[in-house]
């Protein structure tokens, strides 16, 4: 069989100077602060060493209340009603990143809630995907297909933890102890 | 301040680890008779920032589910057709080569990516950045900002016109220069089919310097990212022409209508 000639255009790196390009007004508020269930999530960057990168960006993609895909439009030109799932926003100087969304429901009957969560920073050559499953879930988590396959000792990576009303911390380390669990949806391959 | 200064780091230095990690994985490749990988290894010394900035553990396979294989609907609510010319955004003309970039955003499988979210970023043509921790001491443009978007069409194509953007230095190692470049983002219509990457233009003789751009170490999949010129695309009298044609993952991620609806 030939070789498809559609071959992937490989990633490069968001480099430094993405800072006055990628975010925009209103990224990171999914859900406007004054939504009945809107909830804060938010965390901080870290690198091997243990500091917080301040050149990182997140990106954040969601089902709504139910569980459904949302296909509104308006990531972009927030309305202040409309929630659109998807959301972006800068780590300040410290690596601290903050959304204001809603917790989504579970999109399968036998699965656990979570966000899709990206990172792209500088120095980091193609984005990493990771998902933040909700603490105050445990029975649904106790039963997720991919929190099951995950080595027990680095599931908590994937949990965001409640830190007060409505709020949810999601730290994301990308090197050494407590290392996020980062995943892989295309088993690309690497030589 | 301690007087102990670090050794210079030389581009030769770069040059040779570059090659030694290129030959390590083409030695691999053909031992294990795989192909070399379309993305760089994350782990990449030579781009030094990458030291601290890669995961360890491998990545964990995980079957995309209904979040991963939808992606946010972008409309032109969300972006205004002016935002695809980077040369009108101001009161006067840019400095610089007017430049045309048009392409198609395909998936794995050749089809269009339609109606997607296509951002761009760039240097003005002096290779300044209007970003605050831009230190290159080149002049900024008051009529270039360097910002655009714009949403693919239902063949997937898109169309920008902008400046050529300058080479800039920057401090992986002494005398480290990026290749002229545009930075792109795109959305599939599967969430895993999200890119960010860079296009290069055509015979630049800082490609074989670059650890940025050698961290792809398929020199075929390099290719890929360096855009084509293309005289049917430049226009008499205004602006040269490239074209440039991106291809999102394949078809294990792509969206499918699910027939099964029982799982809602
Ligand atoms: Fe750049």
């Amino acid at each position: 069989m030939p070789e498809t000639p559609f071959r992937q255009s490989p990633s490069q790196t968001v480099g430094p100077f993405f800072g006055y390009a990628l975010p925009y007004e209103g990224g990171a508020e999914v859900a406007s602060p004054w939504h009945p269930s809107a909830i804060r999530f938010h965390g901080t960057v870290f690198d091997g060493a243990g500091h917080g990168i301040p050149d990182a960006v997140i990106e954040i993609w969601g089902a709504d209340a139910a569980g459904g895909i949302i296909a509104e439009r308006g990531s972009f030109a927030r309305d202040g009603h409309v929630v659109t799932g998807f959301g972006r926003a800068a780590v300040d100087r410290d690596g601290h990143y903050s959304f204001t969304t809603i917790k989504p429901g579970p999109t399968r009957t036998d699965a656990a809630p979570y966000l899709l969560v990206t990172v792209f920073a500088r120095g980091l050559m193609y984005h990493l995907f990771t998902r933040a499953y909700f603490d105050d879930e445990p029975d649904r988590n106790d039963r997720d297909r991919l929190l099951g396959d995950v080595d027990p000792a680095r599931r908590s990576t994937l949990i965001a933890q409640a830190d007060g009303e409505a709020s949810y911390r999601f730290d994301i380390r990308l090197q050494g102890d407590g290392e996020t669990v980062f995943l892989d949806f295309d088993a690309e391959t690497d030589g | 301040m301690s007087t102990d200064q670090p050794p210079v780091l030389t581009q030769e230095t770069i040059s040779a680890e570059i090659s030694a990690i290129h030959e390590a994985y083409r030695e691999r490749a053909d031992a294990t008779r795989r192909p070399l990988p379309v993305h760089p290894p994350r782990d990449f010394l030579p781009y030094r920032s990458s030291a601290l900035r890669h995961p360890t553990h491998e990545l964990v396979r995980a079957d995309p589910e209904e979040i991963e294989l939808a992606s946010p609907a972008f409309g032109h609510t969300d972006v205004a057709a002016e935002e695809s010319d980077l040369t009108i955004q101001h009161s006067g003309e840019p400095l610089g080569e007017r430049i045309i970039v048009t392409g198609r955003v395909l998936d794995g499988e050749g089809r269009p990516v339609r109606n997607q979210l296509v951002e761009i970023w760039q240097a003005n043509a002096s290779g300044r950045y209007v970003h605050k921790r831009d230190q290159h001491p080149a002049p900024l443009d008051p009529n270039f900002t360097g910002v655009g978007r714009l949403i693919t069409g239902d063949d997937g194509s898109y169309r920008l016109t902008t400046i050529k953007p300058g080479a800039y230095p920057w401090k992986n190692h002494r005398n480290a220069w990026r290749p002229a470049h545009i930075h792109f983002s795109f959305f599939g219509s599967a969430f895993t089919q999200r890119l960010v990457t860079q296009m290069y233009f055509p015979g630049d003789p800082l490609f074989g310097l670059d650890p940025i751009y050698q961290s792809i170490v398929d020199p075929a999949a390099r290719a890929r990212l360096v855009a084509a010129y293309d005289h049917d695309v430049s226009e008499p009298e205004w602006a040269i022409g490239y074209r440039w044609d991106v291809v999102l993952t394949g078809p294990r991620s792509t969206w499918m209508e699910p027939e099964d609806a029982d799982h809602a």
